[in-house]
């Protein structure tokens, strides 16, 4: 994914190294290979690389880490803003 | 299927490892959006090859193509397959719908009776369920060790031969050519009954004119708009998705307002002598507002972009587009007047 770059510093992702316990489950499910851990301890490498999919805090036993997760797509987040202004709309991801 | 293997929770189908003509036809069905959500396989239990109770089980989402994409790569593998019921989406938008979650995989592990079927306590789920499984809380449900597999059916066989072990590459998401390329058709056909809106009301702002509405001018002015339109579309859903790691902008509205502006500008040469000045700046105006806002929509189909990053595109690009679109029609609707 080298190739494919997207805005930066805007990622919600977060880590609390005091409660990681260095499972290394964040680093395996992370498609964007954000995570590394070394000596028991998770690390965020490259943040701006994070697609805040959710799948590092979910599968994080320890809850030490934390993002809004979400899927980045303009029509949802349309749908969305509609819903918040009539309390109606439906939704078309995926 | 391929005859069934008779386990203590009853039989259970085996599947054949090899797609037939069927297959193949309805997934090129499925991919030009003709009745796309209606194909899933049974939520339950199958299985591949012989397998023992030692066997490998395979969990996946029961949308025909990913199940089929998981069985074409099993052949000379014995495992177990447990479909979960995502009612008929894939693996990584059910994930993140909340379909392919924690709960659907200890149902469905209950369901199936897979406890009395494998004598190993251990799952593998692919890498993109993540997002809406808990591999410890499946644990505590079910008892159950969810071992994540690679993103892609395809290295499965790599992966269960090396142990249960996968590489950087095989974790990793792509967004090849090819898979940018499968997602045009769809993208397009979604767009049938805006664009006979868009079409009609062109054809309508097009005959308005000195003489109040011409319908000469319906087909002399509205001609031209509707090519411009339709490249427009071909630059947002087509041009920038192709050429997207070509293009030098991180934000898709600016890469597809640069692609309307250009195919804006041939569609006005092409036609040049039959609009005048102005009516060319409005349709090289309408085209980029609208291959802009067509590439945002993108985002959503792109395995990279973050929602907040998606939100801070479209709190820049909405106003502009909007003022694009806008300014074309009201220098549309002027063109006839201003000579
Ligand atoms: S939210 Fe997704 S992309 Fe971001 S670090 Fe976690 S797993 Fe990786
Ligand atoms: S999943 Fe949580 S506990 Fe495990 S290594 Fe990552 S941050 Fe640490």
């Amino acid at each position: 994914m080298k190739d494919f770059r997207y805005i930066e510093g805007v990622a919600t992702l977060r880590l609390n190294a005091a409660k990681c316990i260095g499972c290394g489950m964040c680093e395996t499910v992370c498609p964007h290979r954000i995570f590394l851990v070394r000596k028991k301890k998770a690390a965020i490498g490259d943040l701006d690389a994070c697609m805040e999919c959710g799948a590092c805090a979910r599968n994080c036993p320890a809850d030490a880490i934390t993002v809004t997760p979400g899927v980045g797509c303009a029509a949802y987040i349309i749908s969305a803003w509609i819903h918040q202004f009539t309390g109606t709309g439906g939704t078309r991801c995926c | 299927m391929d005859g069934f293997v008779e386990t203590p929770a009853g039989p259970v189908p085996r599947v054949i490892t090899a797609l037939s003509f069927r297959d193949r036809a309805g997934a090129a069905k499925t991919r030009l959006g003709i009745g796309r959500y209606e194909y899933k396989v049974v939520p339950g239990l199958y299985c591949a090859g012989i397998p023992g109770p030692e066997a490998p089980v395979l969990v996946t989402a029961n949308y025909k193509l990913t199940f089929d994409a998981l069985r074409k790569e099993l052949g000379g593998l014995d495992a177990w397959i447990l479909a979960a019921d995502t009612r008929g989406i894939n693996v990584w938008c059910a994930a993140g719908k909340g379909l392919f979650s924690t709960e659907e995989v200890v149902r469905r592990i209950e369901r199936s009776r897979l406890a009395e079927v494998v004598s190993r306590r251990e799952l593998i789920l692919p890498q993109l369920s993540a997002t809406g499984v808990a591999a410890h809380q499946v644990k505590r449900g079910c008892g159950f060790r969810v071992l994540y597999g690679p993103v892609r059916a395809a290295d499965i066989p790599a992966f269960v031969r090396a142990g249960n072990a996968a590489d950087d590459a095989m974790r990793t998401v792509t967004f090849t050519l090819w898979e940018r390329a499968v997602l045009v058709p769809v993208e397009i056909l979604l767009l049938r009954k805006p664009l006979a809106a868009a079409v009609f009301a062109i054809l309508l702002l097009s005959g308005i004119g000195p003489g109040f509405f011409s319908p000469e001018a319906v087909l002399t002015r509205g001609i031209p708009a509707v090519c411009t339109t339709l490249l427009a579309i071909l630059s947002g859903t087509v041009a920038v998705p192709l050429f997207l790691p070509r293009l030098p902008w991180r934000e898709f509205w600016i890469g597809g307002a640069l692609a309307g502006i250009l195919t804006g500008m041939a569609t006005t040469w092409l036609f040049h002598g039959r609009v005048s000045l102005w009516e060319s700046l409005a349709l090289v105006l309408w085209s980029a507002a609208l291959a802009s806002y067509l590439a945002m929509n993108f985002t959503g189909s792109t395995p990279y972009t973050s929602p907040s990053g998606v939100e801070k595109e479209m709190r820049r690009a909405i106003p502009v587009q909007a003022a694009g679109g806008v300014l074309a029609a009201v220098l549309w609707i002027a063109g006839p007047f201003m000579g």
